[in-house]
């Protein structure tokens, strides 16, 4: 009889498996490493600060009550400036979505806008807008207006043409088809958008703040930096760093609780 | 209410897709239209329910629907185009609510043809939890809803494996015998042509012209004691149709 052999797995490895532990170990020992060659002056206090250090420097302001003093403004501004930018955004994008002239008219006007360094304009809306809140809420309603309105336009023009002939087919209104059928298809494009917008309005944030505030996290990291102080420079980048992860974790539970339909 | 297809012909550019086409249809009776893949069956149903604008000829009802049909020309599609975001219910009372019905009324007849497709279990669950079977009959309901006068059926069973399709052609065939539609069923499986057809259109390959058209008399609810019979029509029809189907594959797909 021929000689029985079992057939080798080959199949390993090219899958994604989630790995829980990993990302506190992998913090741990960042910020272990860092507090180690910190004290041992293996990395020059010029280079980094100490982690506890910076631990200490965000302790202080807190307690000092300056924390919230910084974030409240900042937080608005993100918020406000965003919310005036990405509903724009949207509905712009759906315009652009549906009507073959709004498109032809738009998209050459958001296509030259959008590679534009938003920074660059701050100046102007300085005199637009005045050098207070005003130019920060335009200058963020600018930087997340343009990514929203070209996730938007995508994402109606991926919106299933099946579902929109089926639509056709029996007879309902052009509104509703827009309302129960391109808008709810719409929305995984336009909520992946949302998250890439937010990333921007967020640099954008500090760099207003940079050029021109009393009070905001960019201003703190500024008046740090220039000053060397590293402890309190790191403290403000990161709550900054902190900012963005939970937007991120918002827009994750909003998109699971929103788009649950989703296969 | 019955149709009448006169001399159309369709192109897209310079292909001619469709050449001369003539077809009656009749009321209560099933009319099946089968052809090799890319002849323009599929084609031919999107000019009949005005989803699309033939090149030539014209396309007629003769007779007006009936008073209560709320879409006359109704179809079902080959991948169910169900609203995933909607559940079963929704997805049904979505084609009801821009007529002029009040809420009582349209979860009223939600409900009948939800019952009528054994479905009334599953009226709040979303499509990704149903199988394609499953899909296909929400789809069959959805059209029922609306009363239509012709229905338009684009490869209904295409997108489902073999024993579903068995399941849901026995449930076809008892929902005409339970209450009479008129169909235009468009497929390239002949067994179910043989199935569900009254009358069996065959199309030849581009640029489609009828090639012959048989009629087969057997009751729809006798055809599975006929099976001797309905395998010699379906002999009869791929001999018919195999030389154009081998033309059709051998084809170059240009788009």
């Amino acid at each position: 009889m021929a000689e029985k052999k079992e057939i080798p797995f080959r199949g390993a490895g090219f899958t994604y498996s989630p790995v829980a532990y990993i990302a506190p170990i992998v913090f741990v020992v960042l910020i272990a490493a860092l507090e180690w060659g910190t004290r041992t002056e293996f990395i020059s206090n010029l280079t980094l600060p100490r982690p506890s250090g910076v631990y200490e420097a965000f302790v202080e302001l807190y307690e000092t009550g300056l924390l919230f003093k910084h974030l409240g403004p900042s937080l608005a501004r993100l918020f406000i400036g965003s919310l005036i930018g990405i509903s724009l955004g949207v509905a712009v994008g759906v315009m652009i979505g549906l009507f073959n002239y709004v498109r032809a008219g738009l998209l050459p006007v958001v296509a030259a806008l959008f590679p534009v360094p938003k920074i660059a304009l701050l100046p102007l809306f300085v005199i637009w807008f005045g050098i207070d809140e005003g130019s920060k809420y335009a200058l963020i309603a600018l930087g997340t207006f343009t990514p929203t309105v070209i996730a938007t336009y995508a994402a109606v023009d991926n919106v299933d043409r099946n579902l929109i002939r089926m639509g056709q087919s029996f007879g309902l209104s052009w509104f509703s088809i827009v309302r129960k059928i391109v808008l709810p298809g719409a929305l995984p494009g336009i909520i992946s958008g949302l998250r890439i917008s937010f990333a921007i309005g967020l640099i954008l944030l500090v760099a207003a703040e940079m050029l021109g505030a009393e009070y905001g996290i960019g201003a703190y990291v500024l008046e740090a930096g220039s000053l060397y102080d590293l402890e309190r420079l790191f403290a403000g980048v990161t709550i900054l760093s902190f900012i963005g992860v939970m937007i991120n974790w918002l827009s994750g539970i909003i998109e699971r609780r929103v788009l649950s339909w989703r296969t | 209410m019955n149709l009448h297809i006169d001399n159309v012909s369709h192109s897209y550019g310079q292909t001619e897709v469709l050449n001369n086409i003539n077809i009656e249809i009749e009321k209560n009776e099933i009319v099946c239209i089968v052809g090799p893949s890319g002849c323009g069956k599929s084609t031919l149903l999107r000019l009949i329910g005005g989803l699309e604008k033939p090149s030539r000829g014209k396309i007629f009802q003769i007779g007006d629907a009936p008073s209560n049909s709320l879409n006359p020309l109704t179809y079902i599609f080959q991948d169910f185009a169900l609203l995933p975001w909607m559940s079963v219910y929704d997805n049904i009372s979505l084609v009801l609510e821009d007529h002029d019905l009040t809420k009582k009324e349209i979860k009223e007849i939600v409900d009948d043809v939800l019952k009528r497709t054994k479905l009334s279990d599953f009226k709040d669950v979303l499509p990704k939890n149903l199988s394609g079977g499953m899909k296909q009959r929400v789809a069959i309901a959805r059209a029922l809803s609306v009363r239509p006068a012709v229905m338009l059926m684009d490869e209904p069973l295409s997108a489902l494996d073999s024993q579903t399709r068995e399941f849901l052609m026995d449930d076809l065939v008892s929902l005409w015998e339970k209450e009479k539609f008129t169909a235009c069923y468009v497929t390239h499986n002949l067994s179910e042509a043989v199935r569900l057809g009254h009358k069996v259109i065959v199309l030849g390959s581009r640029p489609s012209r009828i090639q012959e058209v048989i009629s087969i008399d057997i009751p729809l609810s006798k055809r599975k004691e006929h099976a001797a019979q309905l395998q010699e029509k379906q002999n009869y029809l791929w001999n018919l149709m195999k030389e154009e189907a081998m033309q059709a594959d051998e084809e170059v797909i240009n788009g």
